[in-house]
């Protein structure tokens, strides 16, 4: 058990990367231009009326006083109140958290359910006509940007084959399952053109290898070897790509979010970011970050359970 | 005589490079009878390793090809069989081990389960019998505590273990005859010795027959009943222990002879055959030896010398053998 141990002591490595975040989080929205009070009442606003906006959110303080601050609330574990909903961040995150979580895992879920046969299918015709294919459409894959991918899809099968909602989340189980399908896709389908590439060589490269040739030498069926000691042995590195591939994986979650209309964490940012909604943008941001940390460790706890050479 | 186990005649393996294509193992024949232990002797290159993976239909890349050759298993031809009626005999009939069980162990599974694996695919039975058995293979191998160390993974072992655990994993299918690809090479002496007690303790045990790949004559005295020396990708002699090692025939077995340092011997310059092994593709004609040979006739460039018997069970491919009386040290390197 002493190769789980670093679970014990690498949560502490988050707090200074927490610190880091939250200095860049906090300057660059900043750095915006634009007036939050201005947003929020309008050109014709007037001075008296801006000027207790400012002061109620504290935008006049020095900065390194509303930065300051900041801190104290995350000491709080509170994150400021939103200028343009007055009520707290954290409370805003949390009711749009479930739809960015439940997109993010379904996305990995059928992103590996591509990956795996497609690249199984490329690498045992290396060289074939399926081969070729996998290798086009994994391609086009790279190629298609999540809001023209998003947008097709819907045409595709919620306007023309009427078999998805067109947006929105939904209520029941059922109904939110059907709801994330189509969003889920698009993400998946650009996810698992780099994983399919990068599982594609791997099996490839583990089909040759010495293991595989002894465990056909004793007289098992290549069908068997690829099951039971080429794949387990190839997903390992893909993983790891998966997991180095989460920030673009939340990145691409706004987006999506944004052309599906689900009301999650990408659709508060965006409306956060137009807005100048300082608070919320730097909460989403510091758990977007947050998020990214944690998917590594747990990555990295993954690793260890999969391959029981690796030490860390 | 009776029907060898196993009998191979003229197996030819091909590769196709940009350069054309070559005959890196060209007709290589040799007997195996029930419970004797084969030498493959001859340098990187020859050959030995390709033609034993050639026997079990297990070429590394497709570039290779076997265009002909005949593999009899008690008699019974197998090269043409189809690939699914092969299988059964990988494994089962010719297990394998190899010289680098680090790298020819599944990394991420257990040493036990990968036993058991091959233990179930073969004799079905159930997962529970699998275990009982793999732990009785890993007894048999030298493993101490083998129901804790079944438990592990290759990594956790150590060289000497691996190569214990990769003949447990040879032997949980039972197989009539056991490749062994330079298993001791990789090890340190001590380990080698113990190892090699154990092939032959293996082969007294379950009258296992044993082909030992090797560049080691010293290994070969002492495990071996008979050797093939290997040249090239061909044949230059074969024949019992005792008699090659007495009076070897081919110029080539008496070079390799000869360049085993003798201990106490002093002061002595250490002997080396000239010049290079040939590369497949600059294959010599004729005897593909005749370059590096110090016997060497005119005959030798031209034309491919055949097997000739010097006993019933001694052949050297030789226009000059080399004399009865004493084996001609090799020519001194410059």
């Amino acid at each position: 058990m002493h190769r789980y141990r670093f679970v014990l002591y690498r949560p502490l490595q988050l707090l200074p990367v927490l610190f880091g975040i939250s200095i860049i989080t906090f300057v660059l929205v900043r750095s915006i231009p634009g007036d939050p009070a201005r947003i929020l009442l309008g050109t014709r606003a007037t001075p008296a009326a801006l000027e207790r906006i400012r002061e109620q959110f504290g935008l006049n303080d020095p900065l390194w006083m509303q930065y300051l601050y900041f801190l104290k609330n995350l000491f709080n574990g509170e994150m400021g109140r939103s200028i343009l909903y007055k009520v707290d961040v954290i409370g805003l995150i949390f009711e749009r958290l479930e739809p960015t979580i439940v997109l993010v895992f379904g996305s990995v879920l059928v992103a590996l359910a591509i990956t795996i046969p497609l690249a199984t299918i490329a690498a045992r015709n290396r060289g074939g006509f399926l081969d070729q294919a996998v290798r086009v459409i994994s391609t086009g894959g790279l190629g298609m940007p999540a809001f023209w991918l998003g947008i097709m899809l819907i045409i595709l099968f919620s306007v023309r084959l009427d078999l998805f909602p067109v947006s929105g989340y939904g209520q029941t189980f059922l109904e939110k399952l059907h709801h994330m399908v189509l969003p889920c896709v698009t993400i998946a389908l650009s996810l698992s053109a780099v994983l399919t590439r990068s599982l594609r060589a791997s099996l490839l490269a583990e089909m040759q290898s010495d293991a595989a040739m002894a465990a056909r030498a004793r007289g098992l069926p290549e069908n068997v070897v690829f099951r039971r000691h080429v794949l387990p042995n190839s997903l390992i590195p893909t993983l790891n790509l998966l997991a180095v591939n989460i920030g673009w994986l939340i990145s691409g979650t706004v987006v999506v979010e944004s052309v599906f209309a689900i009301p999650g964490m990408g659709q508060l940012l965006i409306r956060a970011i137009f807005t100048r909604d300082y608070m919320v943008v730097q909460g989403v941001a510091m758990l977007f970050a947050v998020a990214s940390v944690l998917v590594n460790f747990l990555a990295d706890i993954m690793t260890v359970t999969l391959d029981p050479r690796v030490k860390l | 005589m009776s029907t060898p186990l196993l009998k191979v005649d003229g197996l030819t393996v091909e590769t196709k490079t940009e350069t054309g294509t070559h005959r890196i193992v060209d007709g290589v024949s040799f007997e195996l009878q029930k419970g004797e232990i084969l030498g493959l002797v001859g340098e990187s290159g020859s050959g030995k390793t390709m033609a034993c993976r050639a026997l079990l239909r297990l070429l590394p890349s497709s570039r290779l090809s076997i265009p002909k050759g005949s593999v009899r298993l008690d008699g019974k031809e197998v090269m043409d069989l189809p690939e699914d009626q092969f299988r059964a005999i990988r494994g089962k009939r010719i297990g394998m081990i190899f010289q680098n069980p680090a790298s020819h162990l599944d990394p991420v599974m257990r040493i036990g389960d990968q036993i058991a694996e091959s233990v179930r695919f073969h004799h079905g039975g159930s997962k529970r019998a699998a275990e009982e058995r793999t732990i009785e293979l890993l007894q048999q191998v030298g493993i101490p505590d083998p129901k804790e160390r079944s438990r592990a993974f290759p990594h956790e072992f150590s060289g000497g273990m691996r190569q214990r655990a990769m003949i447990a994993l040879a032997l949980a299918c039972d197989p009539d005859i056991l490749i062994a690809d330079e298993p001791t090479t990789a090890l340190d002496v001590t380990v080698q010795a113990q190892i090699l007690r154990l092939l032959k303790e293996l082969r007294d045990a379950r009258g296992l027959s044993i082909i030992f790949i090797t560049h080691d004559l010293g290994v070969v005295a002492q495990l071996c009943d008979s050797i093939c020396v290997l040249y090239g990708g061909r044949v230059c002699e074969h024949g019992p222990k005792e008699r090659l090692l007495a009076a070897p025939r081919h110029p080539y077995t008496a070079g390799l002879m000869g360049c085993q340092p003798a201990i106490g011997a002093t002061g002595e310059r250490l002997r080396t055959i000239p010049g290079y092994p040939p590369t497949v593709d600059a294959m010599p004609t004729g005897c593909r030896f005749h370059p590096r040979c110090s016997n060497e006739v005119a005959e030798c460039s031209r034309r491919q010398p055949p097997l000739e018997a010097y006993e019933p069970d001694h052949v050297a491919a030789c226009y000059n053998p080399v004399g009865e009386a004493a084996a001609l040290p090799a020519k001194e390197s410059a």
